[in-house]
């Protein structure tokens, strides 16, 4: 029998995920990836992947599934890969994905590894993905049944060697099924609701966190217009992210929004919606998933950001390392520091941070 | 099941749980209560007390039942350096007591007294030379455990005991892991306060005591009734204390014969580990220690994994400290004796009881070697 460890979270997709293996025969292990300080998340919500109640509620599906389940710790290696890399990428003025890094690192970096080390053959997720293997041999991941619950995107940097060993069945449902099938096999927690923000920033204050994580917010500077002109001081550019409109503290007389950070002079540039659609990009960083280089001739989909559809797009090499995308048409606030991932078919062909 | 986790708690002796049942269901009237029925509860109260005081040796008048170690350990530094404040505000202890005691200082820091937290060596001893080193005149407790709970080290209370008592500080000890185990002379040791626990002894969960001796100043922690002279108010828990009377009398008369065995285990146990997995490394190697814990710094290989394993075999053994939620974490004591934080996160300590079997050690060292030979050929 193949020993499967599954990471549960606590929540309905996780839960199911483990109940499903099961049912395919698998021998499945529980566990809850212990990754932040508990005592750091006073408010406990529900949803937060991190507290005390995420490990109680995976725990009562352990118990009504019958697998022995465990509490992981990997707050150190979170620490390290996840937050430090978090609040280091906003301070040179980006905009990170801490999932990206989570997902890379953690789940598929130590906790892979020490399920190896257990014995095990596979680790599962409740991810809205799928692991398929192309007619090329080579294994990627394919997008979920569910397109609003899709999340390929946090998943586009894997491995071979870490796909081979993963296993994604929730992805080939519907979210309502799944929901379904929970509520059918009796599992505590068919009716809870679903996690929406970054685990270890419950109430969504970037900024916050950064300062207090790095006592301070960044480059001071000030605003400046599309054409230069100064506007006044910001209050720091780890506050701002690409596209930002909400809490700039500025009266300009009209909609504005985050166009551009400059760590180098400061500036925070502002402008019109129209100033944030750009028809090209460029990434580094690449990640081949489905293909092993990406071709100049076809066409892909790309999406540069976890919310945002995806858009047709063409790539074009710099070098070996820097890839440029252009865009059949401009797409809005591309940002640095956030994951560019192409898609082909229906699977990840690759993808890489954007930089420009 | 193979149970290498003694150290964790014990399995309740049954016949510990069919003296207490007794107590639960007929018996079981308020002790403090007029009638005969329980008058014979609070005689039985009383029987138990003194049992448990014959076997401390201690005057029965010093011991106060509590709801365990915890709670002791709690009651005694608090209540202490609170009544002698007026001596002064400094306490010494060492870094590597049992959270119970080592976050009771950290709140008592908070509250404006000072805790110096005396070094240890690689088993995670004391020096009693260190404490010299230390104490002043405006020190107003020394609170060091029997043993270490991870390491088994037995620490020096004897010494100890000479220098506060030639000072005149109050000494406490969270005797909590080596009560029932392994003897303690308490008039020699000079120890005025002491916390033990009965679910280490193959009694209950969730009873302990704490010996204070009769001629210090101290205090009560919590207020209520009349019960343990008031000091320690609130209803009797009338089976359990008896159930840890009874514990302690079983302890009494098989205590010497179990470490003999234990230790003997013990030694077979290391040498079977030593001789059959390869760069393994024993910390527990004090001259002065429990019989029964073993702890073990494993080559290429994380307690977390390796625990499962085990326990996916049925083995049950354990590391480091548990979080709330139950995630390992690198102990405290295993960084304090100079271990590595790498090293820490791959040790694991096996605690042995009275049920273990030659047996139980064969196809521990068995499974083992099977882990690691295997792994080995892996590379």
């Amino acid at each position: 029998m193949k020993k499967v460890v599954v990471g549960m979270s606590g929540g309905v997709d996780s839960s199911v995920c483990a109940l499903l293996l099961k049912e395919q025969g698998y021998e499945v292990i529980g566990a809850t990836m212990q990754i932040w300080q508990p005592e750091e998340c006073s408010i406990e919500r529900e949803g937060s992947c991190c507290g005390a109640s995420a490990v109680e509620d995976a725990r009562a599906v352990a118990e009504c599934l019958g697998i022995p389940y465990y509490v992981m710790n990997f707050r150190e290696e979170f620490e390290k890969e996840v937050i430090d890399r978090f609040t280091g990428e906003y301070l040179k003025g980006r905009t990170p994905n801490p999932c990206i890094y989570c997902n890379q690192l953690i789940k598929w970096g130590a906790f892979l590894e020490r399920c190896k080390k257990l014995g095990a053959d596979y680790i599962a997720t409740g991810h809205y993905a799928g692991v398929i293997q192309l007619p090329s041999g080579r294994y990627t991941i394919s997008k979920s049944a569910t397109p609003e619950k899709d999340q390929t995107y946090v998943l586009y940097n894997l491995t071979q060697d870490q796909l081979a060993h993963t296993l994604m069945p929730v992805g080939a449902y519907q979210k309502p099924q799944i929901r379904e099938i929970a509520k059918k096999a009796g599992l505590p927690v068919a009716g809870k609701r679903d996690s929406q923000d970054i685990c270890f920033i419950p109430d969504g204050d970037y900024a916050s966190f950064v300062l207090k994580e790095r006592g301070t917010l960044g480059t001071q500077g000030n605003f400046v217009d599309m054409n230069g002109n100064l506007m006044g001081p910001h209050k720091g550019t780890a506050n701002y992210t690409i596209g930002q409109r909400k809490g700039l503290g500025i009266a300009a007389g009209k909609r504005v929004y985050v166009c551009d950070i400059d760590l180098k002079t400061g500036d925070v540039t502002l402008g019109t919606d129209d100033d944030l659609y750009k028809d090209r990009l460029t990434f580094d960083t690449i990640c081949y998933m489905g293909e092993e280089v990406f071709s100049e001739e076809e066409s892909y989909l790309a999406k540069v950001r976890y919310s945002q559809s995806s858009v047709p797009c063409k790539v074009k090499y710099i070098d070996k390392d820097n890839v440029e995308v252009i865009f059949d048409k401009p797409v809005r606030a591309a940002t640095p520091g956030q994951a560019v991932v192409l898609y082909k078919d229906g699977w990840i062909a690759g993808g890489g941070t954007i930089r420009k | 099941m193979i149970y290498l986790d003694h150290a964790a708690t014990t399995r309740t002796d049954p016949a510990v749980a069919e003296e207490m049942t007794k107590w639960q269901t007929e018996l079981y009237m308020n002790p403090s209560a007029f009638y005969q029925p329980a008058v014979r509860v609070r005689m039985k109260i009383d029987e138990a007390r003194r049992k448990i005081a014959g076997f401390l040796n201690v005057n029965p008048a010093g011991i106060y039942f509590t709801s365990g170690g915890t709670e002791s350990d709690n009651w005694a530094i608090r209540s202490a350096v609170e009544a002698n404040s007026a001596k002064g505000r400094h306490i010494i202890t060492s870094s590597v007591e049992h959270p119970a005691v080592r976050n009771t200082m950290r709140y008592l820091e908070t509250k404006g007294f000072e805790v110096t937290k005396l070094p240890v060596d690689k088993y995670g001893s004391i020096s009693a030379e260190d404490l010299k080193k230390v104490i002043r005149d405006d020190t107003v407790l020394v609170s060091i455990m029997h043993a270490n709970n991870e390491l088994g080290t037995i620490e020096p209370l004897e010494e100890i005991g000479e220098i506060t008592a030639e000072r005149g500080v109050l000494f406490h000890t969270d005797a909590v892991q080596t009560f029932g185990h392994i003897p303690i002379n308490v008039e020699k040791c000079r120890i005025d306060l002491l916390s033990a626990s009965a679910h280490k002894l193959y009694g209950p969960k969730g009873i302990g005591l704490l010996y204070i001796n009769p001629g210090i100043k101290f205090g009560s922690m919590l207020f209520g009734g009349r019960q343990e002279k008031g000091l320690r108010p609130g209803t009797e828990n009338v089976s359990s204390i008896i159930g840890f009377a009874k514990a302690v009398e079983i302890a009494s008369n098989r205590m010497e014969e179990d470490a003999k065995r234990e230790s003997a285990l013990r030694d077979k146990f290391e040498e079977a580990l030593i001789n059959n997995i390869p760069k393994i490394k024993i910390n527990s190697g004090a001259s002065a220690r429990l019989p029964g814990i073993i702890n073990l710094t494993f080559p290429g290989i994380e307690a977390e994994p390796l625990l499962i394993l085990l326990d996916s075999n049925g083995i049950c053994a354990s590391a480091g400290s548990a979080c709330s939620a139950g995630a390992i974490e690198a102990s405290h004591v295993l960084l304090s004796a100079g271990l590595t934080n790498e090293e820490a996160k791959r040790t694991i300590r096996f605690s042995l009881g009275r049920e273990n079997t030659d047996e139980n050690i064969e196809k521990t060292v068995k499974l083992l070697k099977e882990i690691f030979i295997e792994k080995e050929e892996h590379r």
